[in-house]
């Protein structure tokens, strides 16, 4: 790895961290709450880039995870908000409000969704498999609207977030720590997985499917675990979104949403470490920057994009170590 | 149910899938020629419902409008390939979707900026309005019988023009061998840009067509874009026979399934409870589909296997 | 994200008072599909405070880009950043029902000029929050009520199928009492009703009740009027607002629909307002322009009184209405909901333009179903 890269990462993580402390002693609350947003976006961003980054598969449907985790706290809490049972079949359970369940939860439900469409997505590839994920987002997009229970189309609100033993949630920046901390335990994680051999041959397989395959490995097994283990991050970013918010709503599944995902990896930097965390940051504060100029902001935040693909330099990260591609 | 009632069903999936299959036609040309997939194709569609209700408010005119809708889309078709879209083919899919997905919102907001934020009125001819009488007792609308006689005439049309033009084998052989045609003197990016223009206008006159009977507003094209893409993907990218029966697959699927799904859980449930959660599946239903086709042949039902 | 700091009259006289400040926080949708909504939302309420001549009210103006999630986080804002003292604008009910517990949980006045749904109505009710527009089911009440006045006996009745699709035949269903032919639920967003209609053919109704907001609507009623099926169309004002009913041209002429407020309403405020509203931004106000300014007039008459600072007195002065309505009489029920007449409006064509009139009474002082839920 370029030391200037590693450098450069350093300085984003410190930068990631100042801000919200700067903000604390100067009491802007919401610039927190706004950095929270990138934190959270960035981890699922770190999920996707996973399978897009390293797998080379375009997901167009990891808001599909997002809603999972998202609709997982929404429903626990909303059970334990309201003190009724929900049963499952299998278990019996009146809700939860701590976090570390619901995170679980959450993660485990996207894993086994990842599992299933896994199975029957990775059977395509290139465009088809862009499309088919569209397809299953589009199927939890409409299932999430016109489900009655937990709200439909109004989404479902939880009046106080949830709790983790010892820290007081309600306070912005314990939650923004929280945040952080998974962000960086994803990032850690990433980080290693790059290079031990899984994360090796799941590049190798990005490369050329046949030459795995033939030292023995099956391409398709590899890149169902690495869509199970991206469907899983990404769930737990959708759980504290959730929490962020206090709200849930099938928006969360919403195609723009997958859309919006792979827009920050993009200007980050496909395939980057910390590609999604600056993709997240650049974001969220042209979201907030363009929106004061005008009602028509989408233009320029448009030509903006269209700026960064055409003038492809391995978005953000790429072009400031002056490295155009960690591959491709 | 009687059956006058699923004859006219039948004929509204078909309606649908036509309209479909125009939108389909185009971006699955331009995918199988240029291997680029445009998500901005239902903006198009949406440039040609404007161009329309502008054209129909100002001239009063149907006909013109239609001739503006295919003359905006195609130019706009145009200019974007010329200014942006050419510099994608080589790129992968990734850039190709973010860049596309970049010009919905410039295309979407700078319309907004330009007709406002209220929807257009555009309304279907006089001599084209109401119902005429079909063997068998059954009423329907002139307009849609129009519809669908003109979407198989463009099917029949774009059928001539790929086997039997110049053209046609130019794009033909475009799909196969890019560098060759170059070689053989070909311009190719004149060729690609034709075809371009042509996806374009062909999505601007459907974007016409439909906004006569819909609302012609900002935003109209996504969910028509979402669905055009479920039938390439049916049909097998870059066919466009495929993209025909996708096109109409779809089209009967979603409005059969929407009628018919709650009167099948009516059997065995309440109605209320059944009519919401038949439709509710029969929103689902068309991607259901797709998932199926492409767990059973994963390049579609007329996609050729090839390396990516 | 929008921000729009709107601040009016620059620089007070020197010689006024130092009345302190009041912070306004407006989330509405001002970008994409939904814009128009929120725009005329907006452009009622600033007429209202420019009338006003008051320069101590600053109003934040933000864009939700109708994004439920967008719409808590500028609330967030609003209050932590802002420290704005009453918060309104939302057009959405999914957007509302988002943002409205925590907001007013916070200690934050919400005024709705716009969404109504049952929650907040009922068991999800709050001191701090006051619906100046409508609960949600009510046009629809006033059109089942309608249906039992024009003597139908026999309804079709569809809506979208999402909660607000759900009340809306149920509110219809609460007044009519006449037999269903049939009842639908449309997919969201739907553009296409060709399979609805053919239902409604072979249904054998005698009248058709539909719920489709926005463009939706629009696609509705012209392939109604090109299908051939004649039997009267009922529905609320949403499908029928002075916005789309130009898209829909002739196909909504002589439809009957649902609202608590037109332009025609003989009144000399609302007179005053539809002449100063054209004479502002050079188009016919809609509902929705109605609703935001009585949603500033009803903030004006409570700040003649009280200080958002002091809660108490500011929400019995909220509470009281002690404000000249656009649509007539005024008055908040227990759960802070109005309590109002509702008409039966015929669209009709004056000049090149499409507009509505008043043909009735549908339901006179009428409030909503779920008062009663409401432990306030």
């Amino acid at each position: 790895m370029h030391l200037n890269e590693t450098a450069l990462n350093g300085a984003i993580l410190l930068g990631l961290l100042s801000l919200p402390l700067y903000a604390l002693i100067v009491d802007e609350p919401y610039t927190i709450t706004l950095m929270t947003r990138v934190v959270i976006l960035a981890l699922a961003a770190v999920g996707l880039n996973i399978i897009l980054g390293v797998g080379g598969l375009v997901s167009f449907g990891h808001a599909i995870f997002f809603g999972i985790g998202g609709y997982a706290m929404g429903i626990l809490a909303y059970h334990a908000q309201t003190f009724t049972i929900l049963d499952f079949g299998l278990f019996i359970t009146d809700g939860t409000r701590l976090m570390p369940v619901i995170w679980l939860v959450a993660m485990a439900v996207s894993a086994t969704a990842a599992f299933l469409i896994g199975i029957l997505s990775l059977r395509t590839s290139g465009v088809y498999f862009i499309m088919i994920t569209l397809a299953f987002g589009q199927m939890f997009y409409y299932f999430a609207i016109s489900w009655p229970e937990y709200g439909g189309e109004d989404g479902l609100s939880i009046y106080v977030r949830n709790t983790f033993p010892g820290l007081n949630t309600l306070a912005p920046i314990q939650f923004f720590a929280i945040c952080l901390v998974l962000l960086c335990l994803a990032l850690y994680i990433m980080a290693r997985l790059r290079r031990s051999p899984f994360g090796l041959a799941l590049n190798a397989a990005r490369q050329s499917g046949i030459r795995v395959e033939t030292v023995g490995i099956d391409p398709v097994r590899l890149r169902l675990l690495a869509f199970v283990l991206s469907g899983t991050v990404t769930g737990l970013a959708g759980a504290l979104y959730a929490d962020l918010n206090r709200f849930v709503s099938p928006v969360m599944f919403s195609w723009q949403f997958s859309g919006e995902l792979i827009v920050l990896i993009v200007i980050g930097g496909v395939g980057r470490l910390m590609g999604p965390v600056v993709g997240a940051c650049v974001f969220v504060a042209l979201e907030h920057l363009l929106g004061g100029l005008t009602e028509f902001w989408l233009i320029i935040l448009g030509l903006i994009l269209l700026g960064i693909v055409l003038f492809d330099r391995g978005g953000i990260i790429g072009f400031l170590t002056g490295r155009a591609g960690a591959h491709v | 149910m009687s059956v006058i009632l699923i004859v006219e069903q039948v004929l509204n999936g078909l309606q649908f899938g036509v309209m479909l299959f125009l939108m389909a036609a185009g971006l699955t040309l331009i995918f199988g020629v240029m291997g680029l997939i445009n998500l901005a194709h239902g903006s198009l569609y949406m440039i040609g419902a404007f161009a329309a209700a502008a054209t129909a408010e100002v001239t009063g005119s149907f006909l013109l409008a239609l001739a503006a809708a295919l003359a905006a889309a195609a130019a706009a078709g145009a200019i974007i390939e010329v200014t942006v879209i050419r510099r994608l083919y080589a790129a992968p899919h990734l850039n190709q979707v973010l860049a596309t997905f970049a010009l919905i919102l410039i295309l979407s907001e700078g319309t907004r900026w330009v007709f406002g934020s209220f929807p257009l009125f555009l309304d279907i001819p006089d001599i084209l309005s109401g119902t005429v009488t079909l063997p068998g007792g059954i009423q329907y609308s002139l307009y849609r019988l129009i519809l669908i006689a003109t979407g198989f005439a463009i099917a029949i049309g774009l059928w001539v023009l790929i086997e039997r033009t110049r053209l046609g084998i130019q794009i033909r052989a475009g799909e196969n061998d890019r560098e060759m045609i170059a070689v053989l003197g070909v311009d190719i990016s004149s060729l690609y840009t034709l075809v371009f223009a042509l996806g374009a206008a062909l999505a601007g006159l459907a974007g016409a067509l439909v906004g006569a009977i819909q609302s012609v507003q900002v935003g109209m094209g996504e969910p028509v874009l979402i669905l055009a893409f479920v039938v390439i993907v049916i049909g097998g990218i870059g066919s466009i026979r495929g993209a025909l029966v996708g096109a109409l697959l779809v089209g009967l699927t979603d409005t059969l399934g929407g009628v018919f799904l709650p009167e099948i859980f009516k059997v065995f449930m309440e109605p209320g409870a059944a009519q919401r959660s038949g439709s509710a599946l029969a929103a689902m239903g068309i991607y259901v589909l797709m998932g199926g086709v492409l767990v059973w042949r994963p390049t579609g039902l007329f996609g050729v296997r090839r390396c990516i | 994200m929008k921000k729009l700091l709107v601040t009016l009259v620059l620089t007070a006289l020197s010689a006024t008072g130092t009345l302190s400040e009041v912070r306004v926080g407006m989330i509405t949708t001002l970008s994409g599909g939904g814009a128009g909504l929120g725009i005329d939302v907006r452009d009622g309420f600033m007429l209202a405070i420019k009338q006003s001549g008051r320069d101590d009210i600053e109003v934040v103006i933000e864009d939700d880009q109708r994004k439920p999630d967008i719409a808590v986080q500028l609330a967030d804002k609003m209050i932590q950043s802002e420290n704005v003292d009453v918060l309104t604008g939302i057009i959405w009910s999914n957007l509302a029902m988002a943002v409205v517990p925590g907001a007013t949980a916070q200690g934050t006045f919400y005024l709705s000029p716009n969404a109504g749904p049952s929650l907040l109505a009922g068991r999800g009710c709050h001191e701090n929050y006051f619906n100046v527009a409508w609960q949600n089911d009510n046009l629809h009440e006033a059109a089942g009520a309608h249906a039992n006045t024009a003597g139908y006996r026999n309804s079709f009745i569809l809506a979208p199928n999402y909660p607000a699709g759900q009340d809306a035949l149920t509110g219809y269903k609460r007044m009519y009492d006449g037999a269903l032919a049939g009842e639908v639920f449309t997919k969201l967003g739907q553009t296409d009703y060709a399979a609805e209609i053919a239902q409604i053919r072979a249904s054998g109704a005698d009248s058709v009740f539909f719920f489709l907001p926005g463009g939706m609507g629009i696609s509705f009623l012209k392939q109604y009027a090109d299908s051939g099926v004649d039997m009267p169309v009922l529905g609320p004002a949403f499908s029928f607002d002075q916005g789309i009913l130009q898209a829909v041209g002739d196909a909504a002429l002589g439809v009957v629909n649902t609202s608590q407020w037109n332009k025609d309403i003989d009144i000399p405020v609302n007179a005053a307002f539809v002449e100063s509203f054209q004479k502002e931004y050079g188009r016919l106000p809609s509902l929705y322009a109605s609703q935001g300014f009585d949603t500033a007039n009803l903030l004006l008459s409570a700040l003649e009184v009280a200080n958002p600072s002091d809660m108490d007195a500011f929400r019995t002065a909220l509470r009281a209405a002690d404000f000249a309505s656009t649509r007539g009489d005024f008055r908040f029920g227990p759960n802070h909901h109005p309590i109002q007449t509702l008409y039966a409006r015929e669209v009709i064509r004056e000049g090149d333009v499409y507009t509505n009139r008043i043909i009735g009474v549908a339901l006179a002082d009428h409030a909503d179903a779920y008062a009663g839920d409401c432990a306030m």
